[in-house]
């Protein structure tokens, strides 16, 4: 294992709770602490408690902060209020996706970017260049933070106990400064699980006592530590894109079914706003390929770059696929041709290491909570 | 963890029994590789009157994250599979040198590299 790796503030924790580690975008982050599929049910039934302190936090604030980021990104930021949060997309100037981003208004003139480990200094680089002329600091924070996830139907329980921020006045995508046992925390009720649930940032030095204090307050209602490989699992069945699989710079916000995110009607020019106009117009006229999901019929598990076929024809590629533990099933996200988008459409497989194996074609998400 | 002394083992993390008086023996995987997998959803076995050849694929386990070659560790005929893991996979994780065993083959040629316990162990620490 390279020496180059990062380690989180929790590192020693995790080796003392016996994970198995791997290298994700250079950190070496806990992929399991026993069984995933476990794991994975604790969050769906229960909580689970996850270190994701290898995303990638921007700080952008002064004056002119939200113009940067209504200049820089797809999203209309300005409507953001204070203590919000917004889904959004950055992309090039052809409209590819250079990576997807929460961006979180932490005061009137402050706003944090988060971004995929893997991206954040694309990312960061990218905002910097396009905050050029404008009155706003882009700051690299992403050694500022260490990053605390609890997610599950108890996590509101738990984490009650543990703080006297108004949680229920927390709405999903928004988030508050408060303290959250004794440390001072940004909480945000966000979450990549398909659950309700928090994300926590807190300074490093403080990231040891936050998990303890957590583990402590969920021992009673079945909190577990989660790894990143549940962390997958749980996104793909909430239908969720992952950088990398289903967004790549590749593809526009309109090829990977996200469109929406992209807000034409904001004041202004944005990098990328004459390429996605033509996108739009594009998938509009002529359907490009869906994002669709595929459930199995039998029991081997599609992976990324798998040819999805019909009638012995490519007509898509799995994105990402997994043994899906809330359905039993395996199942997959996958770019199909528009023909054959439709829920229920008859006679489509994966290419499984040359077998033709039949699956269904569903609506996204797999999986969608009950509230 | 500790692997079993009256084993052989392979460097792609299988093991075998001695034979029995028919000449047959058991094979599965070792916990390293178990542990390595992750939790094994789907197990694709040899079918009984297969022959498998030593140092060749007869089979794939599938986790969460990968899917990865079964090896036969000896050559012979497959006299049994066992269903118990194709129903439940995830015996290959929890029993992998009891209940999750794999399959069973009467040999007919067997390497002459298998390695001891100690010499797996050693090897699968490395």
């Amino acid at each position: 294992m390279s020496n180059a790796l990062r380690l989180t503030a929790l590192d020693a924790l995790h080796r003392s709770l016996g994970a198995t580690m791997t290298d994700f975008a250079g950190w070496d982050m806990p992929l399991r602490y026993g069984s995933e599929r476990d794991e994975h049910n604790a969050v769906r039934t229960k909580a689970g408690l996850f270190d994701l302190s290898h995303m990638g936090e921007i700080t952008v604030h002064g004056p002119e902060a939200v113009k940067v980021l209504d200049y820089a990104l797809v999203g209309n930021i300005s409507t953001v209020g204070v203590g919000r949060a917004r889904y959004t997309h950055i992309c090039q100037e052809d409209g590819g996706i250079l990576d997807d981003l929460i961006v979180y208004r932490l005061g009137e003139t402050e706003y944090m970017v988060v971004a995929n480990a893997s991206n954040a200094q694309v990312v960061l680089d990218a905002l910097t260049e396009r905050a050029a002329g404008f009155d706003a600091e882009v700051r690299d924070d992403r050694d500022a933070y260490a990053l605390i996830a609890v997610q599950g139907p108890e996590s509101p329980g738990i984490l009650a106990g543990l703080t006297d921020a108004d949680l229920d006045g927390l709405k999903y995508y928004a988030g508050l400064p408060g303290t959250v046992a004794g440390v001072p925390a940004l909480i945000a009720r966000t979450g990549y699980t398909g659950e309700d649930g928090f994300e926590l940032f807190v300074r490093p030095e403080h990231a040891v006592q936050l998990w303890e204090a957590l583990t402590k307050a969920g021992e009673g209602v079945g909190l577990v530590p989660c790894g990143l490989s549940c962390r997958d699992t749980l996104r793909l069945e909430a239908g969720m894109p992952l950088y990398g699989h289903e967004l790549t710079t590749a593809l526009t916000p309109f090829d990977a079914g996200l469109g929406r995110v992209v807000k034409f009607e904001k004041e202004g020019d944005f990098v990328g706003r004459a390429a996605l106009e033509a996108a739009a117009e594009r998938a509009a006229t002529k359907a490009p390929r869906k994002l669709v999901g595929l459930i199995a019929e039998g029991r081997r598990v599609p992976r990324a770059g798998f040819p999805v076929v019909a009638g012995g024809e490519v007509i898509g590629e799995v994105t990402s696929g997994a043994p899906s533990p809330t359905l039993g099933k395996p199942i997959a996200m996958a770019y199909v041709d528009a023909a054959f988008a439709a829920p229920g459409t008859s006679g489509v497989g994966v290419d499984i290491r040359g077998t033709h194996e039949p699956y269904e074609v569903v609506a996204l998400p797999f999986y969608k909570r009950q509230k | 963890m500790s692997n079993p002394q009256q084993l052989r083992f392979t460097k792609e993390h299988e093991w075998v029994t001695a034979v029995d008086a028919d000449g047959i023996a058991t094979v599965g995987i070792t916990e390293f590789a178990a542990n390595a997998l992750g939790d094994v959803v789907y197990a694709q076995l040899p079918a009984v009157g297969d022959t498998v050849t030593a140092g060749e694929t007869c089979g794939e386990l599938e986790s969460t994250k990968s899917v990865s070659d079964l090896y036969a560790p000896v050559t012979g005929e497959v006299v049994e599979a066992n269903q118990d893991v194709v129903d439940d996979p995830a015996l290959v994780n929890t029993a992998p040198f009891e209940g999750g065993w794999l399959f069973k083959v009467k040999i007919t040629a067997e390497p002459d590299d298998l390695l001891s316990a100690d010499e797996y162990t050693a090897f699968s620490a490395g």
